[in-house]
């Protein structure tokens, strides 16, 4: 199915959000994900399941002022 | 010692991460500020990739609390949402609120500000308001829960130092117990030293340093004019006066005519 990953459209055959972040190497316990503009928390991320059209979001510390 | 949110921290400068030409000039930079906050954003990863995890290595092994932010964010969803990830990732509930309302000037939604400060007092956030000089959204700030205020003195990265004073004055005088950060607008160190003798209790600076020719030597530089301004605060200013008023005494000088 086609997802939408941090503002790039993408085929996905995962089917929650763990599964995606494990077939886009994914890794790290520094990462936030949302699913739909709404926080995924690390440990919720396997029950997140994902469908067509879904946006997702994958966030890692940056520098800021 | 300054204190926010129960946490009492040694340095009253608080220093950005970004748009430094190296990471090791960051780093430098940091060291020579002595800061004790610095502050970090989140943005997006990706796939396959580490850059976010080797800079939040770079951060941790400076030894500095961090105070994530939510730049960018142009409405309260966002905002929040962006919150709420950041405390996860850095695992922190200190947030630095900024919600955006002009493209040009970067000046805070302070409806939305409040909105979102609101929000995340409610579910636990500590949160540091980047907001304008305005008494009234001051208050406002604190009604939602606020316990530190981050005014700015002119538009990030302006460098146009305190545009505002008497406003900044009122500020001061209106909450005496509440600590005020000056966060954005400031170019120089004589800048940062105007606000402290306001008696503001610490600056945020990004810009100003990384920017310069030698980071390290402008965040020290920095840090200086930081510790002289509250020096000043404390001291005891003297007010201008309208005339000359002559600092050698007249009794017992000589008459020659």
């Amino acid at each position: 199915m086609k997802l939408t990953v941090n503002g790039e459209v993408r085929d996905i055959s995962a089917v929650t959000l763990a599964e995606l972040m494990s077939e886009l190497e994914y890794e790290g316990n520094w990462l936030a994900t949302a699913h739909n503009g709404v926080i995924v928390h690390r440990q919720q991320r396997s029950q997140c399941r994902l469908a067509e059209g879904d946006r997702i979001e994958v966030l890692a510390p940056m520098k800021g002022g | 010692m300054l204190t926010v949110y129960d946490t009492q921290l040694a340095s009253r400068l608080f220093l950005g991460t970004a748009q430094y030409p190296s990471p090791a000039a960051l780093v430098d930079a940091v060291r020579a500020s002595a800061t004790s906050v610095v502050t970090v954003s989140l943005r997006r990863e990706a796939a396959g990739g580490n850059a976010g995890g080797q800079f939040w290595s770079l951060i941790r092994s400076l030894g500095v609390s961090v105070l994530p932010n939510t730049a960018g964010c142009h409405s309260v969803k966002e905002a929040v949402t962006t919150a709420k990830m950041a405390r996860e990732v850095f695992g922190t509930g200190w947030i630095k609120l900024e919600v955006i309302g002009n493209h040009d000037t970067l000046q805070p939604d302070v409806f939305g500000l409040v909105e979102a400060a609101r929000i995340l007092c409610q579910e636990g956030f500590s949160v540091f308001p980047y907001t304008t000089e305005d008494l009234v959204v001051a208050e406002r700030l604190l009604d939602a829960g606020c316990r530190v205020l981050m005014p700015w003195c002119a538009p990030i990265g302006s460098a146009k130092g305190p545009r505002n004073r008497d406003a900044l004055r009122s500020l001061r005088g209106h909450f005496p117990e509440i600590p005020l950060i000056v966060d954005a607008g400031l170019g120089r160190p004589s800048h940062a030293a105007a606000v402290m003798e306001l008696g503001f209790d610490a600056v945020l600076l990004n810009t100003a340093v990384a920017k310069a020719g030698d980071p390290a030597a402008m965040a020290a530089a920095f840090a200086k004019a930081v510790e002289a301004g509250r020096q000043a605060f404390h001291a005891g200013l003297l007010e201008p006066r309208d005339m000359a008023v002559p600092s050698t005494p007249l009794i017992g000088k000589a008459v020659f005519a």
